[in-house]
């Protein structure tokens, strides 16, 4: 039984924008529905928005540690004393060799009267050294490597201790492992996090949608009865998931954004007392923007999920005579 | 003898046993042609329904086959099904209607549902609405209207399709006799332009005024197969 309904839809593009036109109408709608609901919604997308908010927050806190480290002490330091006593020829060669290393990303050279003249400042000790005969301090190369990673800034070091005029390469090492061990473990347990509220953030639109298919029985019942198909009946669901998934994700934006203005000025207090100008970072429009897409994909599969699960309890109720 | 072509549904040896074991159908056969029209009467509990679900697959028979336009329902895969229920116009006893819609978005849901084009749409349901004589009540909301006109949107929902055969059980149960003969005429107006109409009931004063055929239901048995 097939000629009669389907040949009076004149063709496959005709059935294309029907399509189409069904979408924008069952976005809209479901939409429409939520904001005139707006107290429940609200409730739901502040729940979600909370659960994502977390472990973003957690990333925020994590890339401003990263980026306050880099203020703070350019990417990790190595200091390289190198001996008294050497040739500008010599300084001149070690200096090229440091520079031309592939693995080298800044190099700083302090000659023994900039150092001197740098310590005066800082230390006070002024007219001590000044009555001092010769300046007691070597040239230093302040380098700056490319790879941070303690495995690698300690072979880095290792080379450049072998270089016949270097003295001594002093670098904080231990500081460095410990902040890369404490910026590891924080990514677990932002990743841990993640997992875990992205399991809520399922469950509750799982709940949600469950909630509105119960309430929209009769028309589930009727659609399937005029011959709708499974995909028309969870159209409108999925729309559900996909809204209340966004919304949840922009309340987390929103959450995150004013968590930042409020810590902003106790950030700046600290990072004045180490003399340093640093404002917090917060989402960028791209991070948004991935939030957000996280946001309405998971509320999607919370849909899905749920449609899945009690579409199929469905059948009609015709007089019952067994 | 009926010719094979005109055959639209076709009962083969069919039985239903619902989980528990209740026998609803047993062994009933029975060909009914392209245009007829058919009452399926029996006490409540005799088997209507479940016979009716067979032809829409809502249920499927536990043993022998059902034929629509010699298309075998019972085997039918689940993905199919819409494609066989939009052929199909049904009209329930307590309507079925969505209260928060209006009645014109009742009326086109199957058309929606089938995918025609916003402009087809609006014609359709006014023509649906207009044979059924509701045509200014296009914009109400169906709560407002009397069970009679309920009903009567009901029909025009399972028209609006242009099925081929029209399905309705007990469509008449909460009407009184005068709403009742209204209704029928209705059936009997699309059964004069071609359709197929299939009604079960148990008002067989309706029945015998209308010089039927009728299949008689009883505890699961076809007992008077003319």
């Amino acid at each position: 039984m097939n000629s009669g309904a389907t040949a009076a839809v004149s063709g496959r593009r005709d059935q294309m924008l029907a399509w189409l036109a069904n979408h924008r109408q069952v976005s809209s709608e479901t939409l429409v529905t939520l904001l005139v609901n707006w107290v429940t919604s609200a409730m739901t997308w502040l729940v979600l928005g909370i659960a994502l908010a977390l472990p973003v927050f957690l990333y925020l806190v994590l890339i401003n540690i990263v980026a306050l480290s880099v203020d703070f002490d350019g990417n990790p330091r190595v200091s390289i004393y190198l001996q008294q006593d050497i040739t500008a020829s010599e300084t001149e060669q070690v200096l090229r060799l440091i520079n031309d290393h592939p693995d080298t990303h800044e190099v700083k050279f302090i000659t023994p009267g900039e150092a001197l003249a740098d310590f005066q400042a800082r230390s006070g000790f002024g007219d001590v050294l000044n009555s001092l005969e010769r300046n007691p301090l070597p040239a230093v190369i302040e380098l700056a490597p490319r790879n941070t990673e303690p495995y690698a800034l300690r072979q880095r070091i290792l080379e450049i201790e072998a270089l016949p005029v270097v003295d001594l390469v002093v670098v904080d090492l231990v500081w460095i492992e410990r902040l890369f061990a404490f910026i590891a473990f924080g990514e677990r347990v932002a990743w841990a996090l993640s997992l875990i509220l992205s399991l809520g953030v399922l469950l509750v639109t799982g709940n949600t949608i469950r909630l509105a298919i119960e309430n929209r029985r009769t028309e589930i019942e009727v659609v399937k009865l005029v011959g709708g198909t499974d995909n028309f009946v969870r159209r409108p669901f999925l729309y559900l998931g996909f809204w209340y998934g966004l919304g949840g994700a922009i309340t987390a934006w929103v959450l995150v954004q004013t968590c930042l203005v409020f810590l902003a000025s106790p950030v700046e207090l600290i990072a004045q007392s180490y003399q340093d100008d640093y404002s917090l970072q917060g989402l960028s429009a791209m991070e948004g923007v991935a939030l957000c897409l996280a946001g309405s994909t998971l509320g999607m599969l919370g849909a899905t999920i749920a449609v899945s699960k009690h579409l199929h309890t469905f059948s009609v109720t015709m007089e019952a005579d067994g | 003898m009926r010719c094979l072509a005109t055959v639209l549904i076709r009962f083969d040896n069919v039985s239903k046993r619902y989980p528990g074991g209740k026998e609803a159908l047993l062994r009933v056969s029975f060909e009914i042609g392209s245009g007829e029209m058919v009452f399926l009467t029996g006490h409540s509990g005799a088997g209507k329904s479940t016979l009716m679900k067979l032809i829409i697959v809502m249920e499927r028979a536990s043993q022998g086959q059902v034929f629509l336009q010699g298309i075998n329902v019972n085997r039918i895969a689940e993905k199919h099904i819409p494609s066989i229920r939009r052929n199909i116009g049904i009209v329930f006893q307590n309507h079925q209607l969505l209260f928060d819609r209006t009645v014109f978005d009742n009326v086109a849901l199957p058309l929606i549902i089938a995918g025609f084009q916003h402009r087809e749409v609006g014609r359709r349901v006014r023509a649906a609405l207009s044979k059924v004589g509701l045509t200014d009540k296009e914009r109400v909301l169906p709560i407002a209207l009397s069970g009679g006109e309920q009903q009567r949107v009901g029909i025009a929902r399972a028209v609006v399709n242009r099925p081929q055969l029209l399905l309705a059980d007990e469509p008449t149960g909460n009407l009184d006799p005068g709403l009742s003969a209204e209704i029928m005429k209705l059936f009997h107006q699309f059964n004069q332009v071609g359709v197929t109409v299939m009604i079960a009931t148990h008002d067989l004063e309706l029945v015998s005024r209308l010089k039927k055929r009728e299949l008689q239901l009883h505890e699961g048995r076809l007992v008077n197969h003319e």
